[in-house]
């Protein structure tokens, strides 16, 4: 699916040797990934294991502890704060709630980054909204408060205020969680779509194989604190890799456990109330 | 020994909390007057604002007010009535509101209808991931959503203080003029030559633009750094009433002993 002209040019998105966590706890290391214009990158792993941590940083919300993170060209470590929400506006970002204003509508919104970023006209601002919402199948619930709303009707409406100001970068968490098969499916064909004719670049955070392999160009495959596999989605089909298999097929028994592992602060709390470890 | 270095220890980051908490307070203070100028370039805003907080908090201001003066013309006219100058219970009734009970009461009510639903909602803001959505959009949360609450609180509360102040006295007029019967002519005229625009009106307004920036800072405050839980925003939410209170009721001592002092 991506040219040869979009794989030659600059990366929007790079993680170079990059190390992430929280205070003293790394989460990921050494992970290298790249993401150009005109591409769908998935970023796959299992719950907890810090998909979202990756995505935290590719915004900048946290700073790597090691290596460097550059969109646009621009080391994010090293950005300014007006240089950090310049590079902001070039990026849209789907989150995994949805989180959307419950103080606006359904219509206010998906309007919102174009009322705080642009200029435009109202009249201007009715067509562009109703446009993205249309997109998502949500035209006629643009007068509906988010309470009166569905969650997976909510993830779609967070879909259109990502996309409203036709982003470069357009990072999605969990696009596919909470949707019904055929707003999967839709969803799916839509951000395969998006890509192409806004020539962007998305990067979807998922841990659903089918949807995901099927719009994708490069998979990268997270877990055990580290980059497991990377490629083509028909080449990780082929691996041999236990890890890759395992999670593709959704097998029980491998190298991926399924329970979280014992810690010495768990064996103390234990003790504290009377278990044996 | 132990428990002397234990309880020293407990007492040194109790401190170095509070030194941090008002660091902190002082900063998120600073940080909104920097970027007040939205205020200016959208005020729209603020005015929304206004209304959210100072519309919605009308009825409880003025059926308080009322009450308050009635009570404030009954005490006053049993203690008056004793050395026989009750005509001056206008002057009383004015006086008792414009100084002191006007501010105070009002901001004691508004931290506790306003200042909580501040806190209540920025804090699910940030539970709901709302505010971290807005930081990706490049939208500052400070000056899109703290700010003009800011201001429309502080703009608010003195409003509010005025018409707590003003059916207080149409309370106090109910009560001494139309039930107990003292001379109308006299309650207004003292009223109106014992009140001074500048010494007792003013002042009271001053009062109630400094308890307006207390506690609708307050409720940012706790809101702004609420707990992202249910638990958490109950809490931050309790803190802003007993704060905010607190808040009023020290800096009204303070004020007084400044403003009202030969």
């Amino acid at each position: 699916m991506t040219s040869d002209a979009t794989s030659a040019s600059n990366p929007l998105l790079l993680f170079k040797d990059v190390a992430l966590g929280y205070g003293g706890f790394t989460v990921l290391a050494d992970i290298d990934i790249e993401v150009r214009r005109g591409q769908v990158v998935a970023l796959m792993g299992g719950s907890g294991s810090g998909k979202t941590t990756l995505l935290r940083a590719a915004t900048g919300q946290i700073l790597p502890l090691r290596g460097t993170i550059t969109a646009f060209g621009q080391n994010i470590a090293a950005a300014s704060a007006g240089q950090l929400q310049a590079l902001r506006q070039r990026m849209g970002v789907l989150f995994q709630q949805g989180a959307l204003f419950t103080d606006l509508n359904v219509f206010e919104n998906v309007a919102f980054p174009l009322r705080e970023h642009t200029q435009v006209s109202e009249s201007q601002i009715v067509e562009r909204v109703l446009d993205k919402l249309d997109a998502v199948g949500l035209r006629a619930a643009a007068h509906l408060k988010i309470s009166e709303i569905s969650g997976g009707m909510a993830r779609r409406v967070a879909l259109a205020r990502a996309i409203v100001l036709e982003p470069e970068l357009i990072l999605y968490d969990e696009p596919f969680a909470g949707l019904d098969p055929i707003s999967l499916g839709i969803t799916a064909q839509l951000i395969r779509n998006l890509t192409d004719r806004l020539h962007c670049a998305s990067v979807l955070i998922t841990h659903d194989v089918a949807e995901s392999f099927a719009i994708a160009d490069t998979v990268y495959m997270v877990g055990q604190g580290k980059l497991l596999a990377s490629g083509r989605p028909d080449d990780l089909t082929q691996s041999a890799d236990p890890y890759v298999r395992q999670f593709l097929n959704g097998e029980p028994d491998g190298p991926i456990a399924f329970n979280y592992p014992e810690t010495p602060a768990f064996a103390q709390w234990l003790q504290q109330h009377g278990g044996r470890s | 020994m132990n428990t002397l270095v234990r309880g020293i220890g407990r007492l040194g980051g109790l401190v170095r909390g509070s030194i941090y908490g008002l660091g902190a307070f002082t900063r998120l203070f600073a940080t909104i007057l920097a970027r007040s100028g939205i205020a200016l370039k959208r005020p729209g805003l603020v005015s929304q604002q206004i209304h959210f907080i100072g519309n919605y908090s009308l009825l409880i201001i003025a059926v308080s007010g009322l009450f308050v003066g009635f009570v404030l013309g009954l005490q006053g006219y049993y203690t008056l009535n004793r050395y026989g100058s009750e005509e001056a219970l206008g002057l009383l009734v004015a006086l008792s509101l414009t100084r002191e009970l006007g501010p105070v009461v009002t901001a004691l009510l508004f931290a506790g209808r306003a200042g909580t639903s501040l806190t209540a909602e920025i804090g699910l803001m940030k539970a709901g991931e709302q505010l971290a959505a807005m930081e990706v959009m490049a939208v500052d949360p400070i000056r899109r959503v703290l700010t003009p609450r800011f201001w429309g609180g502080v703009i608010a509360m003195p409003v509010l203080a005025a018409v707590f102040s003003m059916v207080g006295i149409i309370g106090g007029w109910v009560v001494g003029v139309l039930l107990i019967g003292i001379d109308s002519g006299a309650f207004w005229s003292q009223m109106q030559s014992g009140v001074d625009v500048f010494n007792d009106v003013l002042n009271g307004v001053l009062k109630s633009v400094i308890f307006g920036i207390a506690v609708t800072l307050i409720a940012l405050y706790e809101g702004w750094n609420a707990k992202p839980t249910p638990e958490g925003v109950s809490r931050a939410t309790t803190r802003t009433v007993v704060s905010g209170s607190l808040a009023v009721l020290g800096l009204d001592f303070l004020l007084t002993a400044l403003m009202f002092s030969n």
